[in-house]
């Protein structure tokens, strides 16, 4: 395929991953993998340990920078750029572990969703007049309506660090929320919950992308979640993909089971 | 008020606020973080649009109007919007599951329900079939509501909108409608929690309520800048009685929480001057005050217990205007700067004038701990057939064993068997479609009878001894009172629930159920180690913490002449939590005795046959619906009986 051009997919393809390589030192993280990403679809990513989901992701809003391949986002080829600049484009992204202010408030925790948002400088803040003012409120407002989605009242003014696994990784998708994404990057939204959260957070994510109409790309271990709520899949084992489709497709899929069920090489 | 009695109605009362207290909030409600109010002016415009709107739709005179959700002031606005159309409101409990429901929409021939959100018209969509006559689901909130195309699923929004359409076409509706209500009219039917078999609906007048609510608003001298916290069920009569009847003549502010688990943070913020919560709320308040002072340092919690000491002492003789020393008032006016004031306010309670308890019988020391940090406290009772207006404590005449004197406009007067007769403004018209049922419980002199056994003392105070139908005669034919004996044992932090058998029986055997939180801390501090619940209720110093407290409640049954002989011979302690959801408790968390007696009959049989052990395995429900099983092998011991004294 042509790398100048855009790719040849439909113009709903939002991100298009062309021939992307990736490795630190002689380990080879990524190999030659390419998939896309369609509007308002949640595709699902998965794999065993070390296949290199999060790498992908890392890819994606900009924290590692691949050596070989192209990143097709919103139908233009993206030059190389950092998590801040992705951000701006519009990603947002969850973390596999835990990446919130543990000593802040649930509410200050989400404020800093807004942080791409907000305009005034450091000094108008200070003395929080006028067009500061506005915009704390304005943006307080985004924030509380992200809250009463995500049903956190209760602990909107708990330190981040008091609260239980569950409902920290809620309160990063609230963050992640807060930033009013068109594309959002979840990297185990479900780990190390129990099944009751598990169904909150599919509930969330369900209506996240039906609602709102926000596109995710998802990691997840939990396979009865990720055949649920997922339009499409790709499988990635020791950094190569191996199977991409819709849920039924893959789970079908030989080479995808005696990567999860282990093969002899 | 200035119209006549017999003309009043709730609408009425709404026009009459608007007119002359337009800009006071009547709710307040948290949303998005900030209160966010309605005045009575908005009120009235509000429930305006909404009554035209469910006119349009096809609400008329004589219907039913379900309303389910948390207490949201569109679903009180919702019920006057019913009245107004000469409707009748039907609140139901929001936490019922829908095969609950299914009754009470039969019942009440329901076809319109107003409800809060997704949760509910989900219980609704699934029953819809066993519920016939619903055709019209209006929601609140509608959040996970989107793709849901059913042609009879309304928003709240969009009903109000055709009701401006609607009342533009029709100016003189609205007022027309609201002139042809009588006071006599039906203004509630609220059901019963169904202790004992189906739920009944109980048929309210505007006159019941609007009377109870009069009367009961002067008594405490309730007025339009009274604040109340509306947390409670909405299908309560309580609930009704405070946050709607109460509201709706004084013109008092009803705060709306944002959710059910920011209650209490929400109370600090508002800062309620009329409060009610039954007594396992104000438990559980001293419980973690109690937790917490346990885990401060030396010099605080010794300053704590002087100033709770001293409280005991005088705190109560002081709220109650009595005469009380200078020194000691001294004293008093400086711990309430350092300790009582700051604790009523982490409470939320420091501006309450107000505050009401019932239900369930609340322990003495409870009772007083909170009257004695000057929180005014009292007992009232009634049940859902007196809109819960029959007795009253009045300000500075609190009995704790009481619960006061016949209120205002009502007769009380007690019946050969010692069951309590109620005669007066609050009893009800009837229950809804049953003169069968109606006849046997209101007699021909229009007394009520409420099946509670209680006695009346010297001063007029009525005492409530236990449900005149529970009231038994052991195996000797003694007096055997199971309540009585349970709420003994509930006076105890430790245990949640107790169920004591013994009608017909030679000896008085109990269940316990453990209070998972104060003892989960309790074994902590005592380096105690256990996986759970289970494992918990079975640890031999648990068992034997709680053998103490059954044994002091023996010794204080052995100082009653009339309960001597009914001392607790052994017990167990439960393996799971008691729960409305298995059918063990009523939606209003009274334990349904028979019932638990059958499910757990191994159990009771083990207890009355000498066993030191016994397998159970027993069915649960999950939260999210799906059955589950829990088993254990529960161990049974003997209770020490104390002496009868003379």
């Amino acid at each position: 395929m042509s790398k100048t051009m855009t790719p040849s997919s439909s113009s709903n393809t939002v991100l298009q991953l062309e021939n992307i390589s990736l490795s630190f030192g002689g380990v080879k993280a990524l190999t030659n993998i390419s998939f896309d990403v369609k509007e308002h679809e949640v595709r699902s990513i998965i794999g065993p340990n070390g296949a290199g989901k999060s790498s992908m992701l890392n890819v994606i809003n900009g924290v590692y920078h691949p050596q070989a391949g192209d990143i097709y986002f919103r139908g233009e080829k993206r030059k190389q750029i950092n998590p801040a600049e992705a951000a701006r484009q519009g990603i947002a992204r969850t973390f596999q572990n835990i990446a919130l202010f543990k000593g802040m408030t649930v509410l200050d925790n989400i404020m800093t969703g807004r942080n791409t948002q907000m305009k005034c400088g450091f000094i108008s803040n200070a003395i929080w007049v006028g067009k500061a003012r506005n915009e704390e409120e304005l943006n307080r407002h985004k924030v509380e309506e992200v809250i009463d989605f995500l049903e956190i009242q209760h602990i909107r003014k708990t330190p981040v660090g008091k609260l239980p696994y569950g409902l920290q990784k809620r309160v990063e998708l609230a963050r992640a929320l807060a930033a009013e994404p068109s594309l959002l990057l979840l990297d185990e939204p479900m780990a190390g919950m129990n099944v009751e959260e598990k169904q909150d957070m599919c509930r969330f994510i369900l209506e996240v992308n039906q609602q709102y109409g926000v596109t995710i790309v998802l990691i997840e271990h939990d396979m009865g979640v990720v055949m649920d709520i997922s339009d499409r899949v790709v499988v990635l084992d020791y950094g190569k993909k191996i199977g991409d489709g819709l849920p039924n497709e893959v789970k079908n899929n030989p080479e995808v089971i005696s990567a999860y069920l282990g093969t002899n090489h | 008020m200035t119209k006549a009695v017999n003309s009043l109605t709730f609408p009425r009362l709404l026009l009459e606020h608007a007119q002359v207290i337009p800009k006071q909030p009547a709710y307040r409600e948290k949303y998005l973080g900030i209160w966010q109010v309605t005045s009575w002016e908005q009120n009235l415009e509000e429930i305006k649009q909404l009554a035209c709107g469910l006119a349009s739709l096809g609400f008329k005179r004589g219907m039913n109007l379900a309303i389910i959700g948390d207490n949201r002031p569109k679903l009180y606005q919702a019920m006057v919007a019913a009245q107004c159309l000469g409707g009748v409101p039907v609140p139901l409990y929001q936490d019922a599951v829908a095969a609950e429901m299914i009754h009470v929409l039969n019942d009440a021939a329901i076809s319109f329900a107003i409800v809060e959100d997704q949760e509910q018209v989900d219980k609704l969509l699934e029953i819809k079939e066993q519920a016939p006559i619903l055709s019209t689901i209006i929601y609140e909130d509608p959040k996970g509501l989107t793709d849901y195309v059913q042609s009879y699923l309304h928003s709240y929004k969009q009903i109000q909108l055709l009701g401006k359409v609607f009342a533009e076409e029709h100016p003189e509706f609205f007022i027309t409608e609201l002139e042809v209500g009588k006071a006599t009219d039906l203004s509630v039917i609220l059901y019963t929690s169904g202790t004992t078999g189906k739920p009944k609906g109980v048929a309210h007048t505007h006159q019941n309520f609007i009377r109870a609510g009069q009367n009961s608003s002067q008594f405490d001298r309730l007025n339009s800048k009274d604040n109340i916290l509306a947390y409670l069920p909405m299908a309560w009569v309580g609930d009704h009685l405070f946050s709607f009847a109460q509201a709706m003549v004084s013109g008092l502010t009803v705060n709306c929480p944002e959710s059910k688990e920011t209650v209490m943070s929400d109370m600090r913020e508002i800062g309620p001057s009329y409060y009610f919560a039954p007594p396992r709320i104000f438990e559980s308040l001293l419980t973690q005050v109690t937790i917490r002072m346990e885990d401060a340092g030396l010099f605080k919690r010794k300053l704590f217990e002087l100033a709770m000491t001293h409280a005991k002492k005088v705190g109560s003789d002081i709220l109650d205007g009595k005469s009380v020393g200078l020194m000691d008032r001294l004293e008093y006016a400086l711990y309430n700067f350092t300790i009582y004031a700051p604790l009523r306010n982490t409470l939320g309670m420091s501006k309450i004038r107000v505050a009401y308890t019932a239900g369930e019988a609340i322990g003495p020391d409870l009772f007083r701990f909170y009257r004695s940090i000057g929180v005014n406290l009292k007992q009232f009772y009634g049940q859902t057939e007196t809109c819960a207006y029959v007795c009253l404590q009045p300000d500075g005449q609190v009995k704790y064993d009481s619960v006061g004197i016949a209120a205002p406009g009502i007769e009380i007067k007690l019946a050969d068997t010692g069951e309590v007769l109620v005669k007066g403004v609050s009893v009800m018209d009837s229950y809804y479609q049953r003169p069968d049922a109606t006849a046997e419980s209101i007699d021909a002199e229009g007394y009520f009878h409420t099946g509670d056994a209680g006695i009346i003392d010297k001063d007029g105070h009525l005492r409530i001894i236990d449900r005149a139908k529970d009231v038994g005669k052991m195996g000797n034919g003694k007096l055997f009172a199971p309540k009585y004996i349970e709420n003994k044992l509930k006076f105890f932090p430790f245990i949640k629930e107790a169920v004591v058998f013994g009608d017909g029986k030679d000896a008085i055997m109990t269940f316990i159920n453990i209070d998972f939180e104060a003892i989960a801390n309790w074994a902590e501090r005592r380096h105690i180690a256990f996986a759970g619940y289970v494992d918990l209720a079975s640890k031999a110093e648990v068992y034997k913490m709680i053998g103490e407290c059954i044994n002091k409640v023996n010794v204080d049954l052995a100082d009653d002449p009339m309960l001597s002989h009914a001392q607790i011979a052994r017990f167990l302690i439960l393996h799971k939590e008691l729960d409305p959801d298995d059918d063990e408790l009523t939606r209003t968390r009274k334990v349904r005795r028979g019932f638990i007696a059958e499910k757990y009959g191994p159990l009771l049989d083990a207890l009355y046959s000498g066993k030191s052990e016994q397998f159970i395995e027993t069915k649960v429900k999950f939260e999210d619906g799906r059955d589950g099983s829990i088993s254990a092998t529960v161990q049974i011991q003997n209770a020490k009986t104390a002496m009868e004294s003379a």
